[in-house]
This record gives C-alpha cells, structure tokens and sequence, in this order.
C-alpha cells in the first residue's frame, strides 16, 4: 500500500518529547509520567491502553494543555504549546480539542443543552444558532429527548453522551477522549465508536482515545501502550490482530 | 467585545463571552443554588443590617439631642459610636469575604470545567462578579431596610418622638452609604477567589474538592 507515503506527507498533530509530570503530595512525589514520547499524525485514530493509575489521564491532561508538565514538550500541530499566551491556549481548548473527560465534567447547574451550547458561546457563536447546534448534537448521540435534563438527572451513559455531544461542538481537528465508552452499555458504545470513526474518516479529525475496550482497538489504527508513567510499546493494528484472542484472555 | 489575538492562517481567533450570556449564566446559577444563595446572602444581610443599625441609631440620638436644643453631646457617647461603627464594618468585611470564598471555592471544579472548554481567565472572573454584585445588592438591600428599622425600634424604646426628630436625610444618606459598602465589598470579596481559581491549570482546579 502507498500508506506509507501518505504518511510521511501528513503533519503531526500531536508530539510529546519526553513528557514527565510529577505530583507532589507533602514530602511524598509520584512520578506519574516518566518520559513520554509519542507521534501522532493528523487524521489518525488513536487508542491509549494501559492499566489503572498507569498515566493515560495525566498524559491527556498534558497533550490538551489542561496541566503543565514537569519536564519535556507536547507539540500541537508543531506548535509548542508552552509557549503559547493565556488566549492562544484559551483558543486551543475553545476550537481545537473536544475533550471527553473520564469523569464527564459536566456542570451540574446547567441542562444537558447548555452544556452542549458552553463552548460555542465562548467560540462567539450566537445564542440561537449555538441552541440549535447543541440540539443536532444531543440527537446525534441518541440524547434528543433528554435535552433539558440536567446532569444528575441523567445516568451515567447518558451523562458520557452529553460530554461527547458537547465535545463536539466546535468541531474539533483533535478529540482526546478518556474512556468515552466507559459508562456504556454494548450498543450505545458501539454506537459512539461509529460515530468517532466517521468523524475520522469523513472530516478527517483526529481521534485519541483511552480505553478498555475491544471494540474501539479494533478501529484504531495505532495503539500505545503505557505502563508505569511510560510508553510500553506501539502497535499498528494490523500487527495487533493476531493478538486479540490473547488479549481477551489475559483481560478475563 | 471581541478579543484578537494573532491571526494564525488566515483564521481570526475569538475567544469571547457577551455581556448578555455572562449576565444569564451567572443569574442562572443564583437561581438554581438559590439555597446556597440564600445562605451566602444572609452573611451579607446580618452584616449590613448590624451597620445600618449602628448607623441609624446614631442619626437617632443626634436628631434627639439636636430637636431638644442641646448641642452638649457626651464625649462618652461618641466615641462608642465611632468604636461600634468601626467594629460593625469589621464585622461587615469578614462575613462578607467569607460567604463569597466559599461560594466561589466549593465550585473550583466547575471553574476548571469551563476553562477547558476555553473560558479565559476573565471570563471566570466576570461571571462572579456579576453573581456576586447580584447577591451583594439584594442582600445589603435588604439588610439595609432591616437594621434601620432595628435602628429606629432602638431608638424608639429609648426616646419619644423618634420619627417626628428624625433627621430622615442623613438617615437615608447612611442607609445607601451602607447598600454601596456592602454591594463593594461583596464584589471585592469574590474577586480574590475568582482570580485564584481563574488563574489556576483547569486540571487542577478540577480536582481540587474541599
Ligand atoms: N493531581 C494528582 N495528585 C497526585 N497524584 C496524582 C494526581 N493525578 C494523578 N495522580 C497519580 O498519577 C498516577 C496516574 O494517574 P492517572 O489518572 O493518569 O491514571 P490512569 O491511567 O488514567 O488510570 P485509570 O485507567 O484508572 O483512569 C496515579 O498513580 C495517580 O494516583
Ligand atoms: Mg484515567
């Protein structure tokens, strides 16, 4: 195949060098990164696997510029993002990256819609076109009729379908996504991995996702994995499909 | 009001939130905490109304002496005044601040929350200090109406002709000299907080749960 080729003409769209990030708890510090390096190319579909507490949260807080690191640099679209002002980094999260949180991060005052409407106001947006896009969302990820709903009104699945909704809204070039499939059960999980996917393919976005789930390495064309705050090994999928029946195995 | 920054490919960045949205989004969540609103604001209304108070029975007892003809007042006299004015703007100071610290800190997560879906710092900001003028003016209205009442019942149980003496401009001057003072230092109170939590990486302002 010529993928290669395609490969080497694409830009990255996201580069860490050698990130590490240590958290200090009183006179206790836990290196929760230890040096991490990854590539990923625009219009790829990521998958981050890793076992508990082994770093994926801390990696995305850092590739999204939520947290500083303590060491290294992450590259947005080539761009150091620590030498970035409070605005381009404001602008960033606003329009480049839809972030679905492992914990949702939903705020609890505001209905499944204004959540959803947030980032498109911050965007500039108008009120009304930013309602009826939130509303083409939340229908988008089954949730039309719970629009009004709050949060705490709303389960867990369907919580995690308000954040993708809402990760979406301004139509992101990157999605980092922590375990969007978590929550949910076998169908809606499938039925946010397709719509990952055809975000993918069609618009050509980004997608880099942490997980457990089978089903979402089996649409991803790299996966890392992270052990230990570092990167274990990288996998193409096609190098991974021998292994899945071991896999399932060892995660039984 | 649109903010520019460096266009980068032609596209022009904005990063903005209205005047209007700002004003609903923090009218909303007064709204929908009204019992946590209701409870920040009871801080503010005790503070003032005990200002107001103090304030008022003091124009209480110079109208008294004034309409009886003797400018003799007590040294004594003033000077508890002045000390219990004092004490009640104490008062005042730190039970605002410490309403408006907690209303802003046990909503650190939801802080972060916006800031990653781009809030800049300002907007945080912004959105509490309209909450906190909100809840500021109501509750020193309020406790402003409230401790002049109180103020005159005082000064109705010591004196006659309390209401027929009473020099009513200088007592309506302290009554919104008082709703000023309070509405400010409600604002000014949140605005320590507000920064803090605005200026710190959404990460942690996510996980910080007090
Ligand atoms: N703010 C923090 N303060 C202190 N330690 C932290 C903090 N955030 C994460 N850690 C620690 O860093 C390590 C990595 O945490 P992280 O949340 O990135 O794991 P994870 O791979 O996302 O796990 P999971 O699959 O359970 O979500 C853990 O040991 C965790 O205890
Ligand atoms: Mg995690």
């Amino acid at each position: 195949m010529a993928e290669a080729a395609v490969d080497a003409a694409r830009e990255y769209a996201v580069k860490t060098l050698d990130v590490k990030k240590e958290y200090v708890m009183g006179k206790q510090t836990l290196m929760a990164l230890k040096g991490v390096s990854i590539e990923i190319k625009t219009g790829e579909y990521i998958s981050i696997m890793g076992p508990s507490g082994s770093g994926k949260s801390t990696l995305f807080n850092m590739i999204g510029g939520l947290d500083k690191p303590s060491g290294g640099k992450v590259y947005i679209d080539e761009v150091d993002i620590s030498g970035l002002d409070a605005f381009e980094l404001a602008w960033l999260r606003c329009r480049k990256i839809g972030y679905i949180f492992q914990t949702f991060n939903l705020i609890p005052v505001m209905t499944a819609l204004e959540n959803c409407t947030l980032p498109m106001v911050f965007a500039g947006m108008s009120s009304q076109d930013a309602m009826d896009k939130a509303a083409d969302l939340l229908a988008l990820v089954g949730l039309g009729d719970r629009i009004r709903h709050k949060p705490l009104e709303l389960s867990g699945g369907q919580q995690q379908r308000v954040a993708c909704a809402r990760a979406l809204a301004n139509d992101p070039a990157i999605i980092l996504a922590d375990e969007p499939t978590g929550n949910l059960d076998l169908k809606t999980g499938k039925e946010i991995i397709a719509l990952l996917r055809r975000l993918n393919k069609e618009k050509g976005v980004t997608i880099i996702s942490a997980t457990h789930d089978l089903k979402m390495l089996d649409v991803s064309d790299r996966i890392i994995w992270i052990r230990d705050g570092r990167v274990d090994k990288i996998e193409r999928r096609s190098d991974l499909d021998l292994e899945v029946g071991s896999l399932e195995g060892e995660e039984a | 009001m649109p903010v520019d920054a460096k266009t980068q490919a032609g596209i022009r960045r904005q990063i903005k939130l209205p005047n209007r949205e700002a004003v609903k989004i923090a009218l909303r969540s007064v709204r929908i905490r009204i019992w946590r609103s209701c409870i920040t604001m009871a801080g503010i209304v005790l503070a003032i109304a005990f200002l107001t108070s103090v304030l008022t029975s003091g124009v209480v007892a110079k109208s008294i002496q004034q309409t009886a003809g003797g400018a003799t007042a007590e040294g004594g006299d003033a000077s508890i005044q002045i000390w219990l004015t004092a004490i009640s703007l104490l008062v005042c100071v730190v039970g605002i601040t410490n309403a408006m610290l907690m209303s802003v800190t046990e909503r650190y997560r939801e802080i972060g929350t916006m800031k990653c879906l781009g809030a800049l710092d300002w907007f945080v900001v912004k959105l509490f200090l309209i909450e906190a003028g909100v809840l500021g003016l109501v509750g020193s209205l309020v406790g402003a109406l409230l401790g002049f009442v109180a103020g005159l019942l005082a000064g109705m149980s010591q004196y006659d002709h309390v209401l027929s003496s009473l020099n009513w401009g200088s007592a309506l001057l302290r009554l919104v000299l008082a709703v000023l003072i309070g509405a400010g230092l409600t604002v000014v109170g949140a605005v320590y907080p507000a920064r803090r939590a605005g200026r710190m990486p959404p990460a942690d302002a996510m996980r910080t749960e007090i």
